[in-house]
């Protein structure tokens, strides 16, 4: 793509060609525009973790995380979130051998995994609603429910896109504009569990120490 | 728009090439969901388990995992290289991790220094370090 800017403009269509053979995708573009997307979903989610890092331990003498989480469920979500991630790949992997029905299965399958863990993370929130420790109960928890339900947010909203792509599959079938749109979802699904590594290491298991 | 032309036109003849860069393949796959899980069980089982008895310790090194998995996630899951889309996509994630590790260690360092130089412990709290 870069070539393409620095050359003159009447050399760019041969070079554009000959970024092509170098088996670069060729929806090139796109990607990278969404990558960047993604660096800046980044930026918002680090100023929520400095945001917990600084209020994290300010309980106004409320429940403390070791008071209040449960590892064993923290890992059955973990769990949920990449065992989604595999499966997207999988997806991916049948989308490019071009076997629609396969592709749509481990879609549903990952969609199925995700719907999980959004469930069990709502399950949790009104555990901790009835253990009394609602979002204005501490800063600590304000800064815990925020960060949490943005990444939760985030994944209920990959599900909606998820469920919308599968529709434009079955309907329209595996063209180019519907892998564009299901590789930026797998950057997107793939994203949000490198976010939850964060998650469950920084607020969940370094929170319950000490 | 380009993306699309070229996606007609280069379609066709380099498939198996498509599919080899592009998404991985099921090992890559696989191994990384392996070593993820492995990544996973051991700072869960270090933490729930207490098994090195001091939390200090204990922190580093699940922050250490926790660091690797990342790694591991953005090579076999999101595919990232030094090479692809001519090396911009490896520029900006760079960039941003400078960008989040000024903001993580500079926003706990500087507020870490005004609660213990400025603020006045409230009754309570000292209560809550005593226990």
């Amino acid at each position: 793509m870069m070539h393409t800017d620095t050359a003159p403009p009447g050399t760019a269509a041969p070079v554009f060609f000959a970024t092509d053979e170098e088996g670069h995708h060729s929806e090139g573009s796109t990607m990278l525009g969404f990558w960047l997307y993604l660096m800046s979903d980044c930026l918002i989610f680090a100023t929520l973790f400095a945001t917990y890092g600084v209020l994290g331990r300010n309980y106004a003498a409320g429940p403390s995380q070791k008071d209040l989480f449960d590892l064993t469920g923290i890992a059955v979500n973990t769990a949920m979130l990449l065992f989604s991630s595999i499966t997207y790949g999988f997806a991916m992997l049948e989308m490019d051998k071009d076997n629609q029905r396969r592709t749509q299965l481990w879609l549903a399958v990952t969609g199925l995994f995700g719907v999980a863990f959004v469930a069990l993370e709502i399950r949790e929130f009104v555990h901790l609603f009835h253990e009394g420790a609602p979002p204005w109960r501490s800063a600590f928890l304000s800064s815990f429910y925020t960060l949490v339900s943005t990444h939760g947010l985030h994944v209920s909203f990959g599900i909606l896109w998820l469920v919308t792509l599968m529709i434009q599959v079955q309907k329209y079938g595996l063209v180019a504009a519907n892998k564009r749109r299901l590789m930026c979802l797998s950057m997107f699904w793939h994203f949000l569990d490198l976010i939850w590594i964060g998650v469950f290491t920084v607020v969940y298991l370094i929170g319950v120490l000490e | 728009m380009s993306a699309d032309a070229t996606h007609a036109h280069g379609a066709p003849d380099h498939g198996p090439a498509h599919t080899e860069g592009g998404h991985g393949s099921v090992k890559a796959y696989v191994t990384g969901f392996v070593l993820s899980v492995i990544l996973t069980v051991i700072p869960f089982w270090l933490v729930m388990g207490n098994t090195l008895d001091n939390s200090l310790v204990t922190t580093l090194v699940v922050l250490v995992l926790g660091g690797v998995q990342m790694v591991v996630h953005l090579v076999y899951f999101l595919h990232m290289n030094t090479k692809s889309e001519g090396g911009w996509t490896f520029m900006a994630m760079i960039f941003t991790v400078t960008l989040v590790a000024i903001l993580l260690s500079g926003s706990v360092w500087v507020m870490y220094h005004m609660n213990r130089n400025m603020m006045p412990a409230a009754h309570h709290e000292l209560l809550q370090k005593m226990r």
